[in-house]
């Protein structure tokens, strides 16, 4: 068998190491006895080398959020569909089917005031704000003195940037947003995963005190609730449950101002 | 969807290397992975094969493909990106770097089908028999191709190429 000639097959199975170890002495021992083809062989060997020297930093950068797989599995229809689900479908629906109906039917037809409307601010400045990669804050969190000194300025009330670092979410930065009801302000977080979450504070003219609310509207869902005359909304894109603990370290936080 | 999480996200960094060095351009590299990942997740139930890698390679590979053909057809541009230290990574020094840059460049020469087979075997390690899967062709067509591309590659960097400048230009235009 190892009388076999070398073929061109050989010398490139041996150049990506993939040819058994006896057929490799042979090779060997052929490419010893002939230089320019060892030359050659040499010279492929380098290229691979090369090649994979230079687009190894490659795979070894940071993955951007759209690359973010359980997001995707989040986003598909298949992964929507999945038992677990149907199951927190299945539970929301029975939980608020009957008595929530009639609220949201109202809260839908009109334009919604109150908790409603601070939710869909929220959820409309994530869907603006949290998909831009070049410009998503305006005041970074390097000048988030200076942030928590404008919006406080702008809103007439004392403002704090709530931290959520022990949740594993870094201060990315703030804005002020518009809305119908007055300016308001936006924080941005995201964690080592890319993923993202918008805090939107504003004060409330109705339901100014008023408990949390699960929110869900597309892809995007979270808690909103007012304190004291602010509102605040929590939202994200994931299920809302997932973000009830964040969302009262951040009431809880608002509170001890 | 747990057993797909474990075994395609390690898979994700090949993904996004192979689509890059194909396409030249982060952005629409990093889009074709996030489709080729979309179809992925919705697909999940009807692949064969028990170890998904020549699958996502497969999926990606076709994606690409079938851009090419129709930034071809509409004579729509995707511009390569300028080679910098951002592209092809910050650590090494500079010199290697622009060795690197150079070589990189003389790949992008090579027709997409010698390229792809050559990224396929010597970058990613796939073996004859799983590229020869993925690019849809005999494995003797992948041998030869293979030889083709590494010969073609070797004239580049000897600077003994003929053609060189025909060749830049249907690259453009094919992109």
């Amino acid at each position: 068998m190892n009388n076999r000639p070398i073929t061109e097959e050989d010398l490139h199975a041996y150049v990506d190491c993939v040819l058994e170890p006896e057929r490799r002495v042979v090779v060997d021992a052929y490419l010893n006895s002939h230089p320019d083809v060892a030359k050659r062989v040499g010279a492929f060997a380098d290229q691979r080398d090369v090649l994979r020297a230079a687009l190894a930093p490659i795979a070894d950068e940071p993955l951007p959020p759209k690359l973010n797989l359980s997001r995707i599995i989040q986003q598909s229809p298949r992964g929507r569909t999945s038992p677990a689900w149907w199951a927190i479908a299945a539970m929301l629906l029975v939980s608020i089917g009957g008595f929530g109906g009639w609220t949201a039917r109202g809260s839908m037809q009109a334009s919604p005031s109150g908790l409603a409307a601070l939710a869909q601010e929220a959820a409309n400045s994530y869907n603006v704000y949290a998909s831009d990669h070049v410009r998503p804050v305006e005041m970074r969190a390097t000048d988030s003195a200076q942030l928590v000194q404008w919006v406080s300025n702008r809103l007439h009330r004392p403002v704090r940037v709530p931290d959520l670092t022990t949740s594993g979410y870094r201060l990315m930065g703030g804005r002020l947003v518009a809305t119908a009801h007055g300016p308001a302000a936006m924080f941005m977080y995201d964690d080592d995963h890319g993923s993202r979450l918008v805090v939107l504070t504003r004060p409330m003219s109705t339901d100014q005190n008023a408990p949390m609310i699960p929110q869900s509207r597309d892809d995007v869902a979270g808690f909103t609730w007012a304190d004291g005359g602010m509102g605040y909304s929590l939202v994200g894109q994931t299920v809302a449950e997932s973000l009830r603990p964040i969302a009262n370290e951040v009431r809880r936080q608002a509170r001890a101002i | 969807m747990d057993d797909m999480l474990l075994q395609v996200e390690p898979l994700i960094p090949a993904l996004r290397r192979y689509a890059r060095a194909l396409v030249r351009n982060a952005a629409a590299a990093d889009d074709l992975v996030q489709d080729c990942l979309e179809r992925a997740v919705s697909r999940w139930h009807q692949r064969r094969d028990n170890d998904p890698r020549s699958w996502l390679f497969t999926i990606l590979h076709n994606l690409a493909i079938s851009q090419f053909r129709q930034s071809t057809a509409r004579g729509k541009h995707i511009a390569i990106d300028e080679t910098n230290e951002n592209e092809f990574g910050r650590s090494a020094e500079q010199e290697q770097q622009l060795m690197y840059q150079d070589v990189l460049n003389k790949l992008a020469k090579l027709p997409d089908d010698q390229r792809a087979v050559l990224l396929l075997v010597a970058v990613e390690d796939l073996s004859y028999a799983d590229a020869a899967k993925v690019l849809d062709i005999p494995i003797g067509t992948v041998m030869s191709r293979l030889s083709r591309a590494r010969e073609r590659l070797q004239q580049e960097i000897e600077g003994t190429a003929v053609d060189a400048s025909r060749n830049v230009v249907k690259l453009r235009s094919i992109k």
